[in-house]
């Protein structure tokens, strides 16, 4: 099996895998990094979206061996401390149902985020188009968009707990 | 339908005083009966004395409190425990949600479906919550020698103003254990005007761990020494398998096991297939390229959705087998009328799909089961192991995790038994995960259906007759319109086809709400009358009384009706090329009304600019940051299924095989959706399902009134292009 070395969170991680085995199962299975999720395994549900080098992939159709030597950032990985921009507005909105597809919409968010401080509903769409919702929380995942940029803008601080209700419209 | 028994007069409680400190107070009561159509709990022998609710003190204050029924995202975790808070005065800060472990002797039914977790539970868990109060009030009362009606409770906290004295929770819990539990259909109930926490937004309990992505569903399990598990079965539903090169499949890479286990005929059990056990899952899921099976696929590889829609259409020419309504003479009015409007409607098979793949971890050690697994229904999963492996159900643990959705297919346990008799055959823990593929192959789909309407208006612009022949269709029956036209008839034929099938979010509703209010949409038109108004002079004009098994109130629905055509502005003027349509449906003891406003937008393609739903579900909403989310998240399902959800079977197996094939609503497509409750005198009900049904009616009702293209057919798909 061949040896593939990269960084998970800021940790250099040197791994022997198989050499068509997604990264995903790697994550999930061989570093126990549990909040990366497999949904589909044909990177159309955008439940096992991380980052690499900052930009999103779905990690179920990324080779392994194709990260060999890259910064790859999961759920896990995306604050110290869950004080993410992303998951500050999440908790604040309360936007999960089940919870399951969150990780990947998050890290999506983030990504999008990242590229472009005040995304309109039209950019934000666009961006979140591939990360499937079963239970269909899009209309609470735009306005945690919307909400986490405000929070980015303010700064790191945390927000006060007084959150606004999610309006749906 | 499903008939809740209040709590009995022989419920009572038992108090015990914790090993390491602290006071756990336990409620055994009568079984609350649940008769439900399709969902039924297994019967229970302990029926007498269960355990409903657990509730444990601790002596720094905080109060742990468990959590009876599987999470699939309804938001139980959160909603149930709430109520005990309530009741008991404590701080929501101070408490702790544990999942409960199934045990139903102790903690009563244990299961998620037919929205029943609220009216099953709200009058037992207050009742449990105030009695442990009362104890705590008692306590209180006997060290201070005062009459305990002169004590108050806030925050963990006993007061007697008259004298000044307080006393905290985490101070009486000694005394408390020597106090008589009081009768708990005796205990007084705060008065819904004093709640302090019940109707508040209250925030998932475990959103801090979704959104850091800590471990909690049952893909995540870990067990020491756990090898990773596939199973493939026969693409035509319930085939035998013949034969499989097993042999070859154990040389391959990190492949441990291989073996070929033997099932049985229900397709919800165990059926046969092929094992592959590895070190790690990409491994077995490897190996299973190079797996050779034989399969017999037997009389269900006949069956096609093209062959149901030929047999359907032959059956519905003549009177169908069974008549399940029959009221007046539908022929006679029929042949009389000056308007008679035929139409033929059908929905398809859909598929389940809860984004986390179907998936169970086993350990079987020491003649022992131990099980972890993301299922609504983890005591009929027990007994299915049990029966199927042939062990006691005593010798099965079962740890319900958190589940990726549920939406009804995890009331099956069909991977459950498979990783259970996996483990037992390869002797080691084993995580079965299903690919998403094996789910589309064996779900048990939504049931496919098709209607063939009859009906007539008169020249008062009045219903005066109704037929309905449903082919496939398994419920057969309806609510409404029965009851409300004179001369009403439903015949059902279900032929033989072989797909497994089972509830999905609002079972039967989903499919019956769209063929029911759209041909009502038909004979409104017909009849030259407001849609919406004709619904309420329909509703208005009950001409059968109701049967014994006849629930629905005409004068709840017509009231939503009402308040929903006034939130929608109905009757507004629209910008060319846009409709507003409406329904009603009532199912799971709700009633909901919901109007869609829609067109067609710049390029051709169906725009939804705005739903509203108006829900009648009693009394009390119990937590509305979450019932908020059930009725948007319930109602953007329905034009999810509206709009591409179709699952063909062809050579009897599925067709489509994943998100690729299979469209599922996306972001761009979600639009916003206005909830309102509408409060009434009635006791408090279930959200996870009745706000889907009339969406799906609404959307194709708008759809009519901004294009004239009457949807028949689900999914709309390019109907609209056409």
């Amino acid at each position: 099996m061949p040896s593939v070395s990269f960084k998970v969170n800021g940790q250099r991680v040197n791994v022997d895998v198989p050499a068509d085995i997604p990264l995903l199962w790697v994550l999930r299975d061989q570093l126990n990094l549990k909040g990366t999720k497999y949904g589909c395994g044909v990177g159309q549900c955008g439940a096992c979206t991380v980052h690499v080098k900052g930009v999103p992939v779905r990690s179920c159709s990324t080779l392994a061996t194709s990260v060999a030597g890259q910064d790859v950032i999961t759920i896990e990985g995306l604050s110290a401390d869950g004080t993410h921009p992303v998951q500050r507005a999440w908790e604040e909105l309360d936007v999960p149902q089940c919870g399951y597809c969150q990780a990947g919409q998050l890290m999506t968010a983030a990504a999008l985020l990242a590229a472009n401080k005040k995304p309109t509903d039209a950019d934000i769409n666009a961006a979140m188009e591939g990360n499937i919702c079963r239970c269909a929380t899009y209309r609470r995942i735009r306005g945690a968009i919307h909400r986490a940029a405000e929070l980015a803008a303010a700064g790191p601080s945390r927000a006060g707990s007084g959150a606004p209700r999610d309006r749906e419209d | 339908m499903t008939t809740i028994a209040p709590v009995g007069r022989r419920a009572f409680l038992k108090v015990a005083t914790l090993a390491g400190g602290g006071l756990l107070v336990a409620v055994y009561g009568p079984r609350l009966g649940v008769a439900a159509r399709g969902d039924r709990p297994a019967a229970d022998p302990l029926a007498d004395t269960q355990l409903n609710a657990f509730i444990r003190f601790h002596d720094d204050g905080t109060v742990t409190i468990l959590s009876k029924n599987p999470e699939i995202g309804q938001g139980v975790k959160t909603a149930l425990p709430l109520i005990i808070a309530e009741e008991l005065d404590v701080p929501w800060a101070k408490v702790t949600i544990e999942q409960a472990p199934l045990d139903p002797a102790v903690f009563g039914p244990q299961f998620a479906g037919g929205s029943t977790a609220t009216p099953l539970n709200w009058d037992l868990l207050r009742r449990t919550g105030a009695a442990a109060r009362a104890m705590l009030v008692g306590a209180a009362a006997k060290q201070w020698n005062v009459a305990a009606a002169t004590c108050t409770t806030a925050d963990a906290v006993v007061t007697h103003a008259p004298s000044g004295r307080t006393a905290t929770y985490a101070s009486l819990l000694a005394v408390a254990a020597t106090i008589t539990p009081p009768a708990l259909d005796q205990v007084p109930l705060k008065d819904p005007a004093a709640y302090r926490l019940v109707g508040k937004p209250h925030k998932d309990v475990d959103i801090h761990k979704i959104v850091t992505g800590q471990p909690l569903y049952g893909i995540d399990v870990v067990v020491p020494g756990m090898h990773h598990a596939v199973y493939e079965k026969c693409p035509v539903f319930g085939g035998k398998l013949v034969s499989a090169n097993v042999d070859e499949v154990r040389k391959l890479p990190g492949v441990t096991h291989a073996f070929v286990v033997k099932g049985g005929p229900a397709l919800d059990g165990l059926l046969d297939g092929v094992a592959i056990v590895a070190d790690s899952w990409w491994h077995a899921q490897s190996a299973r390229g190079k797996l050779k099976v034989q399969w017999d696929g037997g009389a269900t590889a006949a069956t096609s959705t093209a062959g149901m829609d030929a047999k359907a259409r032959e059956l519905a020419r003549a009177p169908l087998d069974k008549v399940t309504r029959n009221e007046g003479d539908v022929a006679a009015a029929l042949a009389a009328a000056p308007m008679v409007v035929e139409a033929q409607y059908s929905y398809p098979f859909i598929v389940h799909a809860p984004l986390e793949p179907q998936n169970t971890t086993a350990e079987w050690k020491d003649g022992k089961l131990e099980i972890w697994s993301p299922t609504q229904m983890p005591q009929p999963g027990r007994d299915l192991v049990a029966k199927t492996l042939g062990i006691p159900p005593a010798d099965i643990t079962i740890h319900v995790t958190r589940s990726g959705g549920g939406f009804g297919r995890r009331l099956k346990n069909d991977y459950m038994v498979e990783a259970a008799q996996i483990a037992k055959t390869a002797g080691v823990p084993v995580k079965l995960l299903w690919t998403r593929e094996d789910d589309f192959a064996h779900d048990h789909y939504r049931q496919a259906g098709w209607h063939f309407f009859r009906g007539a208006v008169d020249a008062q612009g009045q219903v005066v007759a109704w037929q309905d022949r449903m082919v496939y269709d398994e419920i057969g029956e309806a609510d409404f319109p029965s009851r409300f036209v004179p001369n009403l008839r439903l015949e059902v034929s279900t032929p033989f086809h072989g797909v497994p099938t089972g509830a999905l979010r609002a079972p039967g509703s989903n499919g019956q709400a769209f063929v029911v209010q759209s041909f009502v949409d038909e004979l409104a038109f017909a009849a030259r009358r407001d849609p919406l108004q004709f619904r309420l002079d329909m509703l208005r004009r009950q001409v059968t009384p109701p049967g014994p098994r006849d629930r629905f109130s005409a004068e709840r629905m017509a009231k939503v009706l009402e308040v929903v055509r006034d939130r929608s502005g109905w009757g507004k003027t629209l910008p060319k090329g846009r409709g507003m349509g409406v329904a009603f449906h009532f199912s799971h003891r709700g009633y909901f009304a919901e109007v869609v406003e829609a067109g067609v937008g710049a390029r051709g393609g169906l725009v939804i600019h705005q739903v509203w739903v108006v829900g009648d579900i009693g009394r009390q909403v119990i937590n509305p940051i979450n019932a908020e989310h059930q009725a948007i998240g319930g109602a953007l399902e329905g034009i999810s299924h509206a709009l591409a959800q179709e699952l063909t079977i062809d050579k009897g197996r599925a067709v489509e095989a994943n998100f690729d094939e299979y469209a599922l609503l996306r972001m761009p497509n979600a639009p916003p959706v206005d909830v309102f409750f509408h409060l009434t005198d009635n006791s408090p009900t279930g959200l996870g399902e009745p706000a889907l049904p009339p969406v799906i009616p609404a959307l194709c009702n708008a759809i009519f009134a901004a294009t004239g293209k009457r949807i028949r057919k689900l999914p709309i798909g390019n109907q609209l292009s056409a």
